[in-house]
């Protein structure tokens, strides 16, 4: 089987999802094209070279609608022979992006793959994609469809993590992101967002809340109490639970992936193609995996989805030198971390998604090129990417530094 | 045109009037001779030039009580008959035509092009009142006796002739949703106010106001039909729409946990009907009303719920040669909850009640208890001051057992022990002599042995009530070895009198519903003492179709009482007879912590002064073990809940003590609450095969233990193939 390699992998930095965000003004085509662009710039003198471009977007309507894959790689100047695809995979999109793309290359069907995913949460809205999955009662209700934030809560309620818990990953994932830029860790991968007249509009996440300390979580109000309560969601997320009296809301604003603008690019090719390129492989995809599991608890598909992985791969967390699982809720990290008993310090070491944010499309390409930065700068090999996704998915993906 | 249920008169200015008046019934239901002279009334006056309009109206005191329901069980007979004859797909298709007919014809109505009008007067509900949505213009009378709805819900069908479209076209989404899932009927000023109906009127004037719309210009044309129509709640998927949806989903499990599929269809056919054009989203209206009419549960839930409760409410049990006795006067001994309880009910249905206890102040205390409930009522707009006062004049308190001359019926409901029973019981017979009817509310003690305190034992009989009694429907109505046709006959007017269902069983220990209810709650007690959760038990009881979970259950009927029930059957029928791991469970919440339930404010549940209950923490320590609840398998948890409390009910067939399958079904949904949507306790059984059932039991008896053992007959009646209905099912005519 031909070897997928990892080029390169570049991601804007992530705006503020609100009007108030320094992104609101890019549009969800600037936000790909600004990736692409800056991969184009950095590690593709040929663009005509690219077979296709994946990208994920979760919410692809409007202005992201009608595959955004092709319209990014034409108005970023690849050409015309270089055509585009939008994939949703909800959360996972950006990782299952750059699997697909492995996967052209590994079938020897493609020789050079751009994979990545864009999100403008601020301007095209989470949930504007409608969908029959909590509206169509004939799946809703077999399903026990309920929110993401109660599901995290279910989460936090069946594997108790208490307020405290969720609350104190979150100060302790600020602390680490603030470390890293303060460090300078993520600068080399971050493309700025430039106007028409090459004027920076960003150029460092926005989302951050270096300051952010138990006090402070302290005093925010559980987010999903009244859709848990009111909506009925709590009763549906019982049912599918019954040992649960009643849910532990823990999840709020502070404790939850933020939501942002942003997108991300990954070059990803066979050997013969980093030649032509004149380009030197920073890493491979090793193995990845897909996975369904319970739709009610939802959130717990990295759990599931790494056991297949590592029985599909023979790999174990023995071989692991470090984990990025986004951040979606506290919980979700908290149970993974849980579920293998795992090294806190391992998982997520640059922080994630609770103090970065989460651009849904873009994530998983983001912590993709985030462990591989990682893994460089410590100089370790392997780390394994996951996500949880809605209806209770999960993907991971394990790379190896070359 | 030859027409035999409805008369048609067209007036000097061209308005065709249809009067609705089935001969020979009090009531007009449709019928398939309703829809064939229907449509030919449509066709006629839509050809006729000379009309110009047609109001529809009843000829008797209400409009129409919706669909015959054995029309509908028919269409279950013809489509299994068409199925074995021509082949399903065969069968299908002509049950679809058959049971979309009248959502058709309605249509038809709808879009003939004259404007249609309907006068509603008294009841119009169901298919009668799906007739009136159909209609252009709804006048409805004014009047407390009017109410229109669409209760389908109830007996686990749904509105399938266009109610449930042109419901959820009328009014908001989450609205619709709720009057159709909830079935309720509804009063002129609301159905009004909801935009069911156009106008409201006196009863004697419907009519001419609605021919007076029809003379003002009125069009035959619904709002749907007019091009550019939109929903009240606009389009589902749109912002709006994503805030009613998804809850709807969510809260639709919340109330029915799934187990209605009527309810799910009521759901689906809203959200695909308005998604479509009119004729598209009745043909999908249509289509899932043909699956539900197929469904077991609907099969169930119209037996038991409907057919047999109104057999029993109409004295199918009761002796044909007693002349029935009006109960004017009734003696109460003892004025505590359940005496107060049946004093109320009694004075409410306009019976003079006599209330006895000690002395003055506890009888007045009972007396109190109507005057709570009836202040209550008066608050809640319910009743009228006037009504009130009316009510409690009619209720007695007295220590005196003298008040007891003349009374109609004596009713004992004191202290469940045999020296008080005997005590009350003397006092009253030296009053009213052995040749009245004296019935025992008692749900412990044998009616045999306590009709021993009466020289005339033909005329003791026993009446269960269940607590509360103003809001419990059964009475169990229980034969002692020697009661009589006329203490039968008595009792069973009396309870009729009250307004509540009636079973009647043969004496035994704990009756039928409390043997079944038992076995209920120490099913519960021993999944705890296996190591389940306490909430996972709680939970799954109601999946399984229960109102409460058993320890919530436990707790309402106090824990301390269980433990002497159990002392008690040990004591009677020896250690053998008693669970040891439910024994010792009863003893350290009962004994060792005092723990006995609501009443003393701990029991499985702590109850806080504010807030919700919330189950004791301390449950878990005296689990001997802890089982992982993801390794438990909840479909067989919920066979445990209801398949104890089945295999208790057909035992009760074997003994004796239920000899009309139709008064296990009943007694079992409104006495506790047995998962409605099975039919009751023996439908349970029927519907799943008494063969099924049998190995479902053998399976539970080898892994669980002997509570699952089934009794013979249930074995005989699995090898012979036989159902409960089959083998004991020979109707009795209503008296």
């Amino acid at each position: 089987m031909t070897e997928a390699f990892i080029y390169d992998a570049l991601r804007t930095p992530r705006g503020r999802g609100k009007p108030d965000g320094a992104l609101h003004e890019v549009s969800t085509l600037g936000l790909a094209v600004s990736a692409l662009t800056a991969l184009k710039q950095r590690s593709l003198p040929d663009p005509s070279l690219v077979d296709d471009v994946i990208l994920g977007c979760v919410d692809p309507v409007g202005e992201a609608g009608a595959n955004i894959g092709r319209a990014a790689a034409l108005a970023a100047g690849y050409g015309d022979s270089v055509p585009g695809l939008q994939i949703n995979r909800f959360c996972a999109s950006g990782l299952d992006a750059v699997n697909f793309a492995a996967a052209q290359i590994m079938s020897g069907q493609h020789d050079l793959t751009v994979a990545g995913g864009v999100e403008s949460m601020s301007r095209v809205g989470i949930g504007a994609s409608g969908g029959a999955w909590p509206v169509d009662p004939s799946i809703a209700v077999p399903s026990y469809f309920v929110p993401q934030g109660v599901s995290a809560d279910l989460i936090a309620t069946k594997y108790g993590f208490s307020r405290d818990a969720v609350d104190a990953y979150a100060v302790e994932s600020q602390k680490r992101a603030a470390k890293a830029w303060a460090e300078g860790r993520f600068k080399p991968s971050i493309a700025p967002v430039r106007d028409c007249n090459g004027l920076t509009i960003l150029d460092r996440d926005e989302h951050m809340r270096p300051e952010a300390d138990m006090q402070s979580l302290a005093a925010l109000k559980p987010a999903f109490v009244m859709m848990g309560e009111q909506g009925g969601f709590d009763a549906v997320a019982i049912q599918a639970h019954p040992e649960i009296e009643r849910i532990n809301h823990v999840h709020h604003a502070g404790n939850s992936s933020g939501i942002v603008d942003g997108a991300a690019a990954v070059l990803i090719g066979n050997r013969e193609a980093g030649a032509k390129l004149g380009r030197a492989p920073r890493g491979k995809i090793r193995a990845f995996a897909n996975i369904g599991s319970d739709p009610a608890l939802m959130l717990t598909g990295p759990v599931d989805v790494t056991k297949k992985l590592f029985a599909r791969s023979g790999l174990s967390f023995a071989d692991i030198d470090l984990i990025e699982i986004n951040e979606a809720f506290a919980a979700v990290v908290l149970r993974y971390i849980q579920a293998f008993d795992l090294d806190p310090d391992k998982v997520n070491p640059n922080g994630g998604a609770i103090a970065l944010g989460h651009p849904l499309g873009a994530t998983g390409a983001m912590i993709l090129g985030m462990a591989l930065d990682e893994l460089e700068r410590t100089d370790k090999s392997l780390a394994l990417i996951t996500l949880c996704i809605g209806a209770g998915m999960g993907t991971a993906t394990i790379i190896e530094r070359v | 045109m030859n027409l035999t249920q409805f008369r048609l008169e067209t007036d000097a200015d061209g308005i065709a009037l249809v009067t609705w008046d089935v001969a020979g019934k009090s009531m007009n239901l449709i019928d398939a001779t309703m829809m064939s002279e229907l449509k030919q009334i449509v066709d006629a006056t839509t050809s006729d030039a000379g009309v110009k309009g047609v109001v529809i109206a009843s000829g008797k005191d209400s409009f129409s009580g919706g669909a015959d329901l054995t029309m509908l069980e028919a269409s279950g007979r013809v489509f299994a008959e068409t199925a074995a004859r021509e082949g399903k797909d065969k069968a299908m298709q002509g049950l679809f035509d058959a049971t979309s007919k009248l959502s058709r014809i309605y249509r038809k109505i709808e879009t003939c092009g004259k404007p249609w009008a309907i006068a509603i007067n008294g009841a119009c509900l169901g298919g009668g009142f799906e007739l009136a949505l159909a209609c252009h213009y709804r006048v409805m009378a004014d009047d407390d006796r009017t109410r229109v709805g669409l209760p389908e819900i109830k007996i686990g069908l749904f509105p399938g002739a266009g109610g449930t479209t042109r419901v959820s076209r009328l009014m908001p989404t989450p609205d619709a949703l709720q009057m159709l899932l909830k079935g309720d009927q509804i009063k002129p000023a609301a159905a009004k106010a909801k935009n069911l109906v156009h106008a409201l009127a006196p009863r004697s004037d419907i009519v001419a106001k609605a021919k007076e719309w029809i003379k003002a210009g009125g069009k035959g044309v619904a709002p749907w039909d007019i091009q550019g129509w939109k929903a009240p709640s606009g389009k589902i998927f749109s912002p709006g729409g994503m805030m009613i949806w998804p809850p709807a989903n969510a809260i639709y499990r919340r109330e029915t946990f799934d187990n209605y599929p009527a309810a799910r269809a009521i759901l689906q056919s809203v959200y695909e009907g308005l998604q479509l054009p009119m004729d598209l989203a009745l043909r999908v209206e249509s289509r899932w009303f043909a699956k539900i009419l197929r469904s077991p549960e609907a099969a169930a839930m119209i037996r038991s719920l409907f057919v047999s409760m109104g057999e029993l409410n109409k004295g199918a049990r009761r002796p044909k040669n007693i002349p029935p006795t009006a109960i004017k006067k009734i003696g109460v001994l003892g004025a505590g909850f359940m005496g107060a309880g049946i004093a109320y009910v009694s004075a409410l249905a306009g019976i003079e009640v006599v209330l006895i206890d000690r002395d003055q102040a506890a009888a007045d205390k009972g007396k109190g208890h109507a005057d709570t409930l009836l202040s209550a009522a008066v608050a809640k707009g319910r009743s009228t001051p006037e009504a009130k006062a009316q009510v409690l004049s009619r209720i007695t308190p007295t220590a005196d057992y003298g008040a007891l001359a003349g009374v109609d019926l004596v009713v004992e409901a004191v202290f469940e022990d045999r020296a008080v029973k005997a005590e009350a019981t003397a006092k009253a017979l030296a009053v009213v002599g052995p040749d009245a009817i004296f019935a025992s509310n008692t749900s412990t003690l044998p009616i045999t042995s306590l009709a021993e305190n009466w020289p005339k034992p033909e005329n003791f009989v026993g009446v269960h009530f269940f607590s509360p009694v103003d809001k419990m429907l059964l009475v169990e109505t229980i034969l002692g070895a020697k009661t009589g046709d006329r203490a039968l006959a008595v009792a069973l007017d009396f309870v009729r009198a009250i307004r509540k269902t009636p079973i009647v069983v043969h004496d035994s220990r704990g009756f039928f519903a409390n043997r079944c209810v038992l076995n209920y709650i120490r099913e519960g007690h021993l999944m705890l003492m296996e190591g389940v959760p306490a909430a996972m038990i709680e939970n799954v009881a109601r999946m399984a179709g229960m109102p409460v979970g058993p320890l919530s259950l436990n707790d309402e009927v106090a824990l301390d009482l269980g433990w002497r029930i159990l002392q008690a059957t040990k004591a009677d029928l020896g250690a053998q007879a008693v669970d040891p791991s439910q024994e010792k469970l009863l003893e350290e919440m009962v004994v060792k912590l005092a723990r006995h339930g609501r009443k003393n404010g701990k029991g499985f549940y702590d109850y806080p002064d504010k807030g919700p209950k919330t189950l004791w923490p301390g449950l878990a320590e005296l689990q001997p073990g802890h089982v992982d609840p993801d390794t438990l398998d909840i479909a067989e948890m919920k066979q445990r809940f209801l398949v104890v409390q089945a295999v208790e009910a057909a035992r009760t067939v074997e003994d004796g003590v239920i000899t009309d399958p139709r008064e296990a079904d009943v007694g079992s949904i409104i006495g506790f609450g047995f998962a409605p949507f099975t039919g009751g306790a023996l439908s349970y059984i029927d519907f799943m095969g008494t063969k099924n059932f049998v190995a479902l039991c053998d399976r539970l008896t080898a892994k669980y233990g002997e509570r699952f053992a089934v009794p013979a007959l249930l074995r005989e009646m699995a090898q012979k193939g036989e159902t409960f209905y089959g083998r004991f099912g020979g109707k009795q005519e209503a008296a």
